[in-house]
């Protein structure tokens, strides 16, 4: 029953989405104010069936319904709560239903939030993301159906994959998808404004807060993906450039300078048409990745090669969406034009200069992770493309961004005074040179790329606090004055600094531990010590156990330093069977000057272990800057002028200009 | 089906794993028992052309991280031949000219991988020059772009509130 | 409608266009041969104890087309192609050889006493030394030696009924006729 009423969801759903994204189109192109606003209650019905939809599948997996085919091709009765319900999400099926539900949550938020946008934009807005969802739909309703029964129902479950039971890798999916899925509402936003042919300040306004939402999200996914594979995979790494990583990697690429650009247009009337193509790419990214990870034309995929219907669809659904919104760019961009004058050194001149590298960034990135394909097909000759050549081609570009990035925030609007800029950074100079000077007097040793990523976090660091203190007019005012300047600051230019800040840490996390690593592979018998980045790692022994559904073995060490005793590590080797697998829990003491990583393996059948330590200084910076982007990112988000349901007086009268300015 | 399927990769995993899709495939332990050279000096060499070799049967994962059966095989042989005295290029061509450039995880830059490695820059030159081109003619012919676009008064008022919201603070502009 | 916005479109069109062809015809788990048109790499392996006899690169060039099979007794693919190299070994047209990879004698042994052996010639490759001169990478794959011992195709996976046509059987028929 459950099962039918989920299927049944999922075709309301399909009939509001068509509805919605049709009606109210044209009512905003025939003026008429009853169909536009349509838009708003069928994204709410529309919310309202998917959602009944995920939640009859979470009741299924809640209660083990075997006879669902992907409740018994995922889940198993004896599952843990909390994996019972990420399951959901686990599998190829659930997850697209999981995709379109937070669509429809977006819809949903831009109807109940968007209060205030014009009755035109919101239609056209919430149209375009029925659209959307009607693609997404119909590839769940004839491709790949989570409400299938099977007949008999199996006596349980056959998931009970050890791997997916990961607390990190449970809302990893959900993460990434409100990142991608966020993004398709500022690709809304830009398809409305290319029919309407019209985008001002307050366009960008309004694009603003949904796009520092999605940019948000998709940072704190990214991270969690690489987190889980820095302490599951057991190797120590944490960003492998592959395939699947690059699909995520390039939207967060794309919509970090999307998030920029649009305060170009916010600000300076300009780089309209660039913003808007840039919304385009950041979603078209997002929907190529889910292409590339379903359809199995990337070599990571391959045992999940599945069904080529399913990579038809999505191939298909990808020209229509991508291919006809580029097409109506191409027709209606050029009728846009922007103003104003726009000197080269100007904060909108550095932001030019952020967008053209990450950009070019994001170019590389796709590049790189297309033309092994490319090249198939053209010549039939295969070549791989790894990690060297992302360093090689991404660091280039991104140490120049980071250059610039302490640059920007000092620089007026309109015209900036450049010596002014390099007078204040001179103590950035300053603690460039002690860091630089510090971390070779310490480590004595280094790739030069240690000592250029070293110096940029300093650089970074001490602008972005030079700037806050420049802002706050400390020590050129009383302190007090200083404080409530400090207190006063707009949430946004709060953000901007801790985003900055968290940039600066992932630099400092990613540089220390990829020079400074220490790593040792032994097979050690009981008893015996070796020292691993100044730290005494004794291994006691290791016994076998037995956990819940798989056997342990755990390996016992403890980790002094100058004789006192710093932790108790215990990794763990755990043998499933059924299914056959092992999978390796890594011990890792985290500290903030250093990651402390262990790892058990093989018997050498004389008493001795195989074992793999690492000493990674650092390394938990980089997703600590991870989340302090996040919250950059929140930050902004809460400034009163985003702040769209209950605006201030002053707010609304901007926005009645505003719209006024537009009609 | 290949060799290894019974024990594919942990990365295949997490790469299904990171897109929610999760299918069953084994797992082999991230550390084992290996012989290993005795001059450090070499083990590190063994290392670094290790981690540039691409497991074949494991998707986007290096010999160095790999327990697949093959990518143990092919550690030894380049500690095999690392021991015969082979320089690092001849332990590479000695498994490219048996596997071909498809095990190099940095692609050898040749004719048909002129294109991925021009590209970037080529792309950046382009991207410069087109701002460039925006800048001058942005700061050069201010006439143009007021004939574009006039501003209305509600517009110009709208302008300075939004640029006083955030310049006002910083009495910069 | 100016040129340089049609730019995205044109680059996104020829995007879909590989995406297109790679989702029909590209198999990305298939890595071409790079021994094709070389000459068979040398070596020598015993029998699999009571399959056949000896097996080394002599026996590959003795003037006529042979198929050099990878097979292991742990190999499930393995047991999908056994009927059709059964068949042509039966119909006695061309020499099969087998190359047993990283496998026990006893372990083959009893495998090809199961499924019955095609093969005129078996060889041990207990290490996987020579699998890995001739660059295989999974089991089974099978090599289509000319009569002068080149490698003149490497089928990889399973047999199929397509490959038997358009692969093997030309090459027998064209090598005889």
């Amino acid at each position: 029953m459950i099962g039918e009423i989920g299927h049944f969801g999922l075709i309301l759903a399909l009939v509001v989405a068509v509805l919605q994204g049709t009606l109210p189109m044209i009512g905003a192109s025939k003026g008429n104010v009853a169909l536009m606003r349509f838009a708003s209650s069928a994204a709410l019905v529309q919310f309202l069936a998917v959602s009944i939809s995920f939640i009859a599948l979470t009741i299924a997996y809640v209660g083990s319904d075997f006879s669902i085919v992907n409740v018994a091709q995922n889940s198993h009765s004896l599952k843990p709560m909390l994996y019972k319900i990420s399951g959901v999400w686990g599998n190829h099926e659930g997850s697209l239903l999981l995709w379109a539900w937070i669509l429809a949550l977006f819809g949903f938020a831009v109807a109940a939030f968007g209060r205030n946008l014009p009755d035109g934009l919101k239609a056209r807005v919430l149209s375009v993301q029925g659209m959307i969802g009607i693609g997404f739909l119909l590839f769940i309703l004839f491709t790949s159906n989570p409400f299938e029964r099977i007949d008999p129902a199996p006596f349980d479950g056959r998931g009970l994959n050890p791997l997916l039971q990961d607390p990190g890798l449970a809302f990893h999916p959900p993460f990434l998808y409100l990142g991608y899925v966020g993004l398709s509402i500022t690709f809304s936003f830009a398809i409305a404004a290319l029919i309407e042919g019209k985008v001002d300040p307050a366009w960008a306004r309004w694009v603003r807060p949904w796009t520092l939402a999605a940019w948000g999200f998709l940072t704190l996914g990214i991270a969690l993906g690489s987190w889980w594979a820095y302490y599951e995979l057991g190797w120590g790494g944490w960003w492998f450039w592959d395939p699947v990583e690059n699909a995520s990697f390039m939207p967060w690429l794309v919509s970090t300078a999307l998030l920029h650009s649009a305060i170009v247009v916010e600000k300076r009337d300009a780089l309209k048409n660039w913003t808007i193509l840039l919304a385009i790419i950041a979603f078209s990214l997002s929907l190529l990745g889910t292409f590339l990870v379903r359809s199995g034309v990337l070599n990571s995929v391959h045992a999940f090669a599945s069904d080529p219907a399913r990579g038809v669809f999505i191939l298909g659904f990808l020209v229509l969406v991508i291919g006809g919104s580029l097409i109506l760019y191409a027709v209606r961009a050029p009728t846009m034009k922007g103003g104003g004058l726009f000197a080269p050194i100007s904060r909108e001149g550095a932001l030019i200069l952020n967008n053209l590298l990450l950009s070019t960034a994001a170019a590389t990135v796709l590049l790189g992770t297309l033309y092994p394909l490319f090249l198939d097909a053209l010549s039939g000759a295969k070549v791989s493309v790894g990690p060297p050549y992302f360093n090689a081609t991404f660091l280039p570009l991104i140490i120049p961004l980071i250059i610039a990035l302490a640059f920007g925030p000092f620089l007026a609007w309109k015209r900036a005074d450049l010596k002014g800029v390099f007078s204040r950074l001179k103590l950035a100079i300053v603690s460039v040179c002690v860091i630089v000077g510090v971390s070779w007097w310490v480590t004595d040793d280094g790739p030069i790329l240690a000592f250029v990523g070293m110096g940029l976090f300093a650089w970074l660091v001490t602008a972005v606090f030079v700037e806050l203190a420049d802002r706050i007019k400390l020590f050129r005012t009383s302190l007090r004055q200083s404080l409530k300047r400090f207190l006063n600051l707009p949430r946004s230019a709060y953000g901007m600094s801790i985003a900055h800040l968290g940039v600066a840490m992932v630099i400092l996390g990613v540089t220390a531990s990829e020079a400074w690593q220490s790593e040792r592979l032994d097979v050690m018998q009981p008893g015996e010590t070796v020292v691993v980045g100044g730290y005494d790692f004794q291994f006691e022994g290791a016994e076998r156990l037995e956990g819940p559904n798989y056997g342990i073995l755990r390996g016992s060490f403890n980790v002094k330093r100058n004789g006192s005793l710093v932790a108790d590590l215990r990794p763990e080797q755990r043998v499933y069977e059924s299914p056959p697998m092992e999978t390796t829990e890594a011990a890792i003491w985290p500290m903030l000057s250093a990651d402390l990583y262990v790892v058990i393996g093989e018997e050498d059948g004389k008493g001795g272990y195989a074992t793999r330590i690492y000493h990674k200084p650092f390394i938990s910076w980089i997703w600590i800057g991870a989340i302090v982007m996040f919250i950059g990112g929140g930050f902004s988000l809460s400034d009163r002028r985003f702040r769209i349901g209950a605006a201030s007086a002053r707010k609304k009268q901007t926005q009645k200009t505003a719209e006024a300015a537009g009609a | 089906m290949t060799i290894n399927f019974g024990q594919a990769s942990r990365r295949l995993m997490y790469v299904l794993c990171l897109l929610g899709t999760i299918g069953f495939v084994g797992f082999a332990s991230a550390v084992f028992v290996e012989e290993r050279l005795d001059d450090p000096v070499k083990e590190e060499r063994v290392r670094d052309i290790a981690e540039g070799i691409r497991c074949l049967v494991c998707q986007n994962q290096s010999i160095l991280d790999s327990n697949a059966g093959l990518a143990r095989d092919l550690r030894a042989i380049v500690r095999e031949r690392i021991l015969a005295g082979d320089t690092d290029d001849q332990v590479q061509n000695y498994l490219v000219s048996r596997y071909g450039d498809w095990v190099l995880l940095n692609p050898p830059f040749k004719m048909r991988t002129l294109v991925l490695w021009l590209s970037p820059m080529l792309v950046l030159l382009f991207g410069g020059f087109l701002v460039v081109r925006f800048l001058r003619r942005k700061s050069a012919a201010p006439t143009e772009n007021s004939v574009s676009r006039p501003l209305t008064d509600a517009e110009k008022k709208t302008f300075d509130q939004l640029m006083a919201e955030d310049d006002g603070e910083r009495g910069r502009s | 409608m100016k040129l340089s916005f049609m730019a995205p479109v044109i680059t996104f069109a020829g995007i879909a266009g590989v995406m297109f062809y790679a989702l029909f015809y590209l198999d990305p788990k298939e890595i071409p041969s790079e021994l094709l048109d070389k000459k068979s790499p040398v070596f020598a392996l015993e029998a699999v104890p009571g399959y056949g006899e000896n097996l080394s690169s002599e026996n590959l060039k003795e003037g006529k087309i042979t198929l050099l099979n990878v097979f292991a007794s742990w190999c499930v693919a393995c047991l999908a192609e056994h009927p059709t190299l059964m068949e042509l070994s039966r119909q006695g047209k061309i020499d099969i050889y087998g190359l047993n990879y990283k496998d026990t004698p006893d372990a083959a042994a009893k495998w090809l006493r199961r499924n019955g052996s095609p093969y005129a010639r078996t060889g041990m490759d207990l290490k996987g030394r020579v699998g890995i001169d001739f660059g295989v990478y999974g089991v089974p794959e099978t090599f289509i030696m000319g009569p002068d011992g080149t490698i003149l195709d490497k089928i990889i996976g399973p047999i199929t009924e397509k490959d038997l046509k358009n692969r093997i059987l030309p090459r027998i028929d064209g090598g005889e006729g």
